[in-house]
């Protein structure tokens, strides 16, 4: 008998939290709905740690269900949450990180209007968040998949009289319906091939020896689809252009929701997948092809980027490519590993970025930036740390994670030089373009104005000059940052033995799948092999240093250099800068003959000429049958009396005539 | 024996007076009249029929009309007092409250 845990209180309570300030927040006054926000976060976050105090004496998967949800037939569907070390991993990232943003945001949103709307919709997203990584089935995580979504359009269209937040708000929700609609197919063909959604049954169905199991191609379908679906979710190619859009929403929204938590709930539904990918070589090699792509093109974009917000937002696509490239060679625990540190140093990086913007006024441009250093030193250093550790310098976070992904990437039977060589190049490129933001906006000359009172939708700071953040934006950047130095201790192996009995590797119950998949026990054995490990991990923390290199050299030592450089490349340097023209190409062949199809044909030809046409054709004509028949109906009752006799007399007339035919 | 046709005219000349009366008369009192008058017209048919063919079920069909015109009449007679303490008239062309 395994304890309960009451699991469903942890995504309950941001719940009730939402729920009182939403309902109420609007009379309450700010410290009250702060009380209430933090209240409820922090309880979730204090039960997630409970939880994992109790962890070891737990069986695994611990599963509690609530109640019945579904049931068609055969098929059955709970309301149950599932709780292993994968999801305790994430349930401890969510909340906890979660919890110091709603810390920050108190001070970064102090001063903006719908104060209680923000907390009630950010204790919303952390419902929806935690149902998604606790469910035990996938209509369960589905809910949570969908209501992150909703929360994300909340979030991003927070300052929704701005035309460009309410429509990147619907941008980012429309682009993820094109991810959810592969993953609900995916969904479907599992009722259909397995019977069941629960995360147990769709993930052993395979090791027991009587099941033959669906043909392959059913296998490498279901993969595919889930990858689209993760690819809307977390904003890898063919999908990620929602995720820089969405930087108009408030920053805090920006570290929580866009960079630490929901963006990676595509790589925890991948990873939670791993029974159906490990079945589907090819869907895995798609996963490790549209990573390396996505990384490697963000990073290039993230180059020529002028905006301190979007710089990190392609630099959040181009680290959730890293997590896909881990996913798809196989290696699922140091993509989870990635994705933790991730959300330490990129959530740090965001909060501190904020604090910059904080600080100069509301200004986004780097090129407005500079020699900040001495005049926010507390944000300085902590986004110092941040900055390094993303680059992957040793010893700080990133490059544990990032190093185990590209060592993984290299030696696993999935994997490839390919990967492994367009990894390292990214990793420079990464390595450049932090750096040059971190030049651009802290070293150098001061090149804004003093009081930069204008728009950018955080114009009401009306302090003077630049200012450091008051401490309790301080606070949570400086845990943040003492976690993203000090988060890859844990080390990539002692993080894989953790996660090991999640992917069936070392439980003496799971003995069967190595049997089946041999190759991934050869991943597990050559990992042992640390000859070569050494000298790959020189090379990327060397791609980092050669970054920082250039990067200081470029935009510290001789800041007139870039310019001449982008004059001399010309076209090349235009389409980077422009994002290579993605939205411009999605405009033209996906929106606009949609936009057209939509006016001309359906609104113009099917509802107006026809539809509309139809209903006002027959009004017409009922109202004309009626202009002459309603004479009849004079309201005087002898006229009808006498339209009764002339009846009858019909009547009877027609029935003589008949009867003496 | 009176041959029926001359029951049968008798009572479609009743049921002409009847519809004559009840089209070109304004009185509510002469409308009903010119109503019952319809009624025994029909009567009249029947109790001929019911003769002709030596079958009851003729007159027991009158009985019923008759009950059902008294009936008529009890209700008829209070609504056109209740018409005339309101309307102060019986002229059914003014009693048009509900037309348009």
């Amino acid at each position: 008998m395994t304890p309960d845990l009451h699991l469903w209180l942890i995504p309950v309570l941001p719940l009730i939290g939402a729920a009182v300030n939403g309902v109420l927040g609007k009379r309450f006054s700010r410290q009250t709905v702060v009380a209430v926000a933090l209240l409820f976060s922090g309880a979730a976050f204090a039960m997630a740690l409970w939880v994992a105090s109790q962890f070891s004496s737990l069986q695994t998967p611990h599963i509690e269900t609530l109640a019945t949800w579904l049931r068609a037939g055969d098929f059955q569907a709970d309301f149950a949450f599932y709780l292993d070390q994968l999801s305790l991993v994430m349930l401890l990232v969510v909340t906890g990180v979660g919890f110091l943003i709603h810390i920050y945001s108190v001070g970064y949103m102090w001063e903006e209007g719908g104060f209680y709307r923000f907390f009630a919709y950010l204790n919303l997203f952390m419902f929806f968040m935690l149902t998604l990584v606790l469910a035990s089935n996938y209509l369960v995580m589905f809910i949570g998949w969908e209501g992150v979504g909703l929360a994300s359009y909340l979030l991003i269209g927070f300052w929704f009289t701005k035309d460009s937040a309410a429509s990147a708000g619907k941008k980012a929700f429309i682009v993820n319906r094109i991810g959810d609609f592969g993953f609900l197919i995916a969904l479907f063909l599992m009722i259909q091939h397995f019977g069941s959604l629960n995360f147990t049954e769709v993930g052993t169905l395979w090791v027991s020896p009587e099941f033959g199991g669906p043909p392959a191609g059913v296998w490498t379908w279901i993969g595919l689809l889930l990858m689209v679906g993760a690819a809307g979710k977390s904003a890898q190619i063919p999908l990620y252009v929602w995720l820089p859009d969405a930087m108009e929403g408030p920053t805090p929204v920006s570290a929580l929701i866009h960079a630490a938590t929901m963006v990676t709930a595509g790589v925890y539904m991948v990873s939670r997948s791993h029974a159906i990918f490990q079945h589907a070589p090819e869907a895995m090699m798609v996963v490790a092809i549209i990573g390396t792509l996505t990384a490697l093109f963000a990073a290039t974009i993230g180059m020529c980027q002028t905006d301190i917000k979007k710089v990190l937002a392609y630099s959040t696509v181009s680290q959730l490519g890293y997590m896909f490239i881990a996913c798809g060679v196989g290696a699922f625990s140091a993509g989870i590993f990635h994705l933790m540190t991730h959300a330490f140093f990129k959530g740090l990086l965001f909060l501190a970025a904020g604090s910059v913007i904080h600080a100069v006024g509301g200004e986004q441009d780097m090129r407005r930036m500079g020699g900040l250093r001495t005049k926010i030193p507390w944000t300085f250093w902590t986004m110092t740390a941040g900055t390094f550790a993303i680059a992957g310098f040793p010893p700080l976070a990133g490059f544990f994670s990032k190093d185990a992904i590209l060592w993984k990437a290299y030696s696993s039977p999935y994997g490839s030089w390919v990967y492994w060589a367009i990894g390292v190049f990214t990793a420079f490129l990464t390595s450049f373009y932090m750096f040059r933001q971190w030049f651009l906006t802290f070293f150098g000359e001061y090149r804004g104005e003093e009081h930069a009172e204008e728009s950018h939708g955080h114009g009401a700071h009306g302090h003077g000059g630049v200012h450091e953040s008051p401490a309790v934006m301080l606070v949570p950047l400086v845990i943040l940052a003492l976690l993203s130095v000090c988060g890859g201790w844990i080390g990539s192996e002692r993080f894989d033995k953790f996660l090991a009995p999640v992917y069936g590797f070392t439980n003496g119950s799971h003995s069967e799948s190595q049997e089946i998949q041999p190759a991934l026990r050869e991943l597990q054995t050559r990992t042992e092999e640390n000859g070569s490990e050494t000298l790959l991990t020189g090379i990327s923390v060397s791609a980092a240093l050669l970054g920082f290199l250039l990067a200081w050299q470029l935009y510290h030592r001789r800041p007139q250099l870039p310019a001449r450089i982008a004059a001399s490349l010309g076209g090349f340097y235009q389409a980077v800068l422009h994002k290579y023209y993605v939205d411009e190409f999605y405009a033209t062949v996906f929106v606009k003959p949609l936009i057209d199809g939509s006016t001309k044909l359906l609104w113009h030809g099917v509802d107006r000429d026809i539809i509309d046409a139809g209903v006002d054709d027959s009004a017409d004509g009922v109202r004309e049958v009626s202009d002459t028949v309603r004479h009849m109906q004079s309201g005087n009752i002898r006229s009808y009396a006498g339209w009764v006799a002339a009846g009858a007399a019909v009547v009877i007339f027609y029935m003589v005539w008949m009867g003496t035919r | 024996m009176v041959p029926i046709s001359y029951y049968l005219i008798l009572g479609g000349i009743l049921f002409a007076c009847g519809v004559t009366g009840f089209l070109i008369k304004r009185n509510i009192i002469t409308i009903f009249m010119a109503i019952e008058l319809m009624l025994n017209g029909v009567n009249l048919s029947f109790v001929a029929f019911a003769a002709q063919w030596k079958a009851l079920s003729g007159q027991v069909f009158v009985f019923f009309v008759m009950v059902v015109a008294a009936a008529e009449a009890a209700v008829g007679l209070a609504i056109i007092i209740a018409v005339y303490r309101t309307r102060e008239t019986l002229n059914v062309d003014r009693v048009n409250l509900l037309k348009l």
